[in-house]
């Protein structure tokens, strides 16, 4: 059908043209998302009597005992340590590999297979790439064998395992490819022409990375942020496996919490953390501006 | 950075990409300092190569470079005092128009209020004073390009090489740029290298005008030189305002030739000094689309032309000043005649119509 251009209203056909364009991502969104949060919401405002049984209520004696809780604070500033560690190494290694892939590499079908290549260990699950840490660091691990050998330790280092060490690189591992993508995305379309115009005018290869580069990939780093940051924070396996148990994360608090049938302390703390998350989010999105990212 | 001069010789300067082909094959050339010389030529035939490699962004396989008499092969950009203006701008769009004129100086480590009032001196004398915070995406064609060129210019270069400034901007933004950038030039009083691909832009800018063909300079002159004196076929087609004509040669007689043709006397053409022609020869002649003259059959030639091709009308174009009227006089190229507006007006065609096509004998131009 024909718009016709006289009449201002959209037409009724092309009104439900648009619904069913967004109908399957409702479809989706609905039921695997909106409502589980209105369920989780709902149930952080009810009464509990403490074996698992609910009752609807509006209390906000959950809320209460989660602020009032000692523990919350330990736990978030655990989190953000972790989180702020993970960020700062995926963000050096993602910006110099994105960097290097799109500005070092001439041939364009070596930087996408080198690209692929940082996919590998998503080939894997996320279990198996933790247990593979566990040869390299552990106690009789590689990393501790080669310093012994060399001499440079007596003891075989304890630290490397099991520890908040291991939980920052396990997270970098995991989570590196989530920066390398955007960044990536948003270096590829700086025009090489820029970067020449810089050397005209007598850049070095550091102002143009500082000048030109850095300035123009913000939108990618501030994607990758956001990814790495909500991952992070979401989480609780790798901070139980990997810190053996030593270390805990916000997550993991309501993951117990769950465990002993305290369904609305855990709703509480979840809609807290998803405020908390929404607030970093949105403080990222204030500094660029990714819907231009998106339909540039 | 010893000479303040920027003119320029290329020797023997060879670039090949793949080590096969040449994209530019051995091209020698002077260029005078404070010269305005322009590169012409179809796309790919190594005029931008040319320029990238003056400019220091390729580097050249074989010959030298030298600039203010110095080899600059091997230098960087500012080691060699020249500055580009990209094709399409390459203005770096998170930065103001004041940061983008002053971040050469940026990185040459001046202070900061030293760039920024070099770079509102250079802005006013491109007179965009008014834009000065604004960011390149909200600017319109025409001032982008005058950002570019401060860019470019607030350097001080000896040399400033321009990759088809132009092409990025509608027909009379082009002719009133066109303008700018030659007041630009007299300006600053420093060697600009253009190129492009228009020969209306050449012939109206430049001191020097290179023509080039696969990368190889066909004819290099000043542009009346060129656009009136074209040495072969290809310049005499490729700048336009020519009838190529080509034919066997009858006869010589003294200080001129006869060319076989479709005219039943053939055409005589003046034999110039530096051409010797024999019976029997292929030769291509040049005669300039302003000097044919259409007379109808029948009527007294004009005064000094011997030569006159019966023709068929095909197609008139009113222009304006001039009519333009295509011709079936020969076979196989285009023939056309630019027939003043008022002489056209007198007496005019219509397609169909059988003319005589005519021309002072002396214009006709033998091509190499």
């Amino acid at each position: 059908m024909q718009p016709s251009p006289s009449s201002a209203q959209t037409p009724p056909r092309a009104n439900l043209a648009g619904w069913l364009y967004v109908s399957p991502l409702v479809l989706v969104l609905v039921p695997f998302f909106v409502a589980p949060i209105l369920v989780v919401l709902a149930a952080s405002f009810f009464a509990t009597d403490g074996f698992g049984g609910l009752t609807p209520d509006f209390t906000l004696a959950s809320y209460i005992d989660v602020l009032h809780s000692a523990l919350t604070l330990k736990l978030y500033l655990a989190t953000i340590k972790f989180t702020a560690l993970t960020w700062v190494f995926t963000l050096i290694i993602g910006f110099f590999v994105a960097y290097f892939l799109v500005f070092h590499v001439r041939n364009q079908l070596l930087a996408i297979g080198l690209f692929l290549l940082c996919t590998v260990p998503f080939w894997t699950s996320n279990i198996i790439r933790m247990i593979s840490w566990i040869p390299l660091l552990g106690k009789e691990g590689l990393i501790n064998q080669a310093l012994l050998a060399l001499g440079v330790i007596r003891q075989p280092l304890e630290v490397l395992l099991f520890s908040d060490l291991a939980v920052v690189i396990a997270y970098v591992h995991q989570l590196t490819i989530f920066m390398i993508v955007p960044i990536f995305n948003s270096m590829a379309r700086i025009d090489k022409k820029l970067i020449e115009a810089a050397i005209d005018a007598g850049a070095s290869r550091f102002d143009i990375m500082r000048l030109i580069v850095v300035p123009m990939s913000k939108s990618g780093i501030a994607l990758g942020t956001i990814f790495v940051v909500s991952i992070v924070m979401g989480d609780f396996f790798v901070v139980k496996v990997m810190s053996g148990g030593g270390s805990a994360s916000v997550v993991s608090a309501f993951y117990e919490d769950v465990g002993v049938l305290q369904y609305p302390t855990a709703a509480a703390s979840a809609v807290l953390l998803t405020l908390v998350l929404v607030a970093i989010v949105s403080l990222i999105l204030r500094t660029v501006d990714i819907r231009q990212e998106i339909t540039r | 950075m010893k000479s303040d001069r920027g003119d320029i010789e290329l020797a023997g300067v060879c670039k090949s990409f793949d080590g096969i082909t040449n994209v530019v094959d051995g091209v020698n050339l002077k260029i005078a300092d404070g010269a305005y010389c322009c590169f012409i030529g179809p796309s790919g035939c190594g005029k931008t190569t040319i320029l990238r490699m003056i400019a220091g962004h390729e580097d050249p396989t074989a010959g030298e470079i030298v600039i203010g008499g110095q080899n600059v092969v091997g230098l960087a950009p500012v080691q060699r005092r020249t500055a580009m203006m990209f094709q399409s701008y390459a203005l770096f769009p998170h930065l103001t128009v004041r940061e983008n004129i002053a971040f050469a100086l940026r990185v040459r480590g001046q202070s900061k209020t030293d760039r920024l009032r070099a770079a509102d001196a250079m802005i006013e004398k491109v007179r965009l004073t008014q834009f000065a915070d604004r960011l390149p995406a909200q600017l319109s064609g025409g001032q982008q390009q005058r950002v570019a060129l401060a860019r470019a210019a607030i350097t001080e270069p000896r040399v400033l090489l321009l990759d088809e400034p132009l092409s990025a901007l509608d027909e009379q933004l082009r002719v009133q740029m066109r303008q700018e950038l030659r007041r630009m030039q007299r300006e600053l009083g420093i060697t600009f290298i253009h190129v492009t691909h228009t020969q209306l832009e050449a012939i109206a800018l430049a001191d020097l005008v290179v023509v080039m063909e696969q990368g190889k300079i066909k004819q290099a002159g000043a542009a009346r030189d060129v656009y009136a004196h074209p040495h072969d076929r290809y310049v005499a087609e490729f700048m336009g305002g020519q009838n190529v004509l080509s034919g066997r040669v009858e006869k010589v007689n003294g200080a001129s030739f006869t060319l076989a043709q479709a005219a039943p006397d053939g055409i005589e053409v003046p034999l110039q000094a530096r051409s010797t022609v024999k019976v029997g020869d292929k030769v291509d002649i040049a005669v300039r689309r302003d000097d044919v003259e259409l007379v109808r059959p029948g009527r007294e030639l004009p005064t000094g032309c011997t030569t006159s091709l019966p023709s068929r009308v095909l197609a008139i174009e009113y222009q304006g000043y001039f009519v333009k009227v295509m011709l079936d006089t020969v076979p196989d190229d285009e023939f056309v005649a630019y027939v003043p507006e008022k002489t056209f007006f007198a007496d005019p065609f219509t397609v169909g119509d059988v003319v005589m096509a005519t021309w002072a004998t002396g214009s006709a131009l033998p091509l190499a």
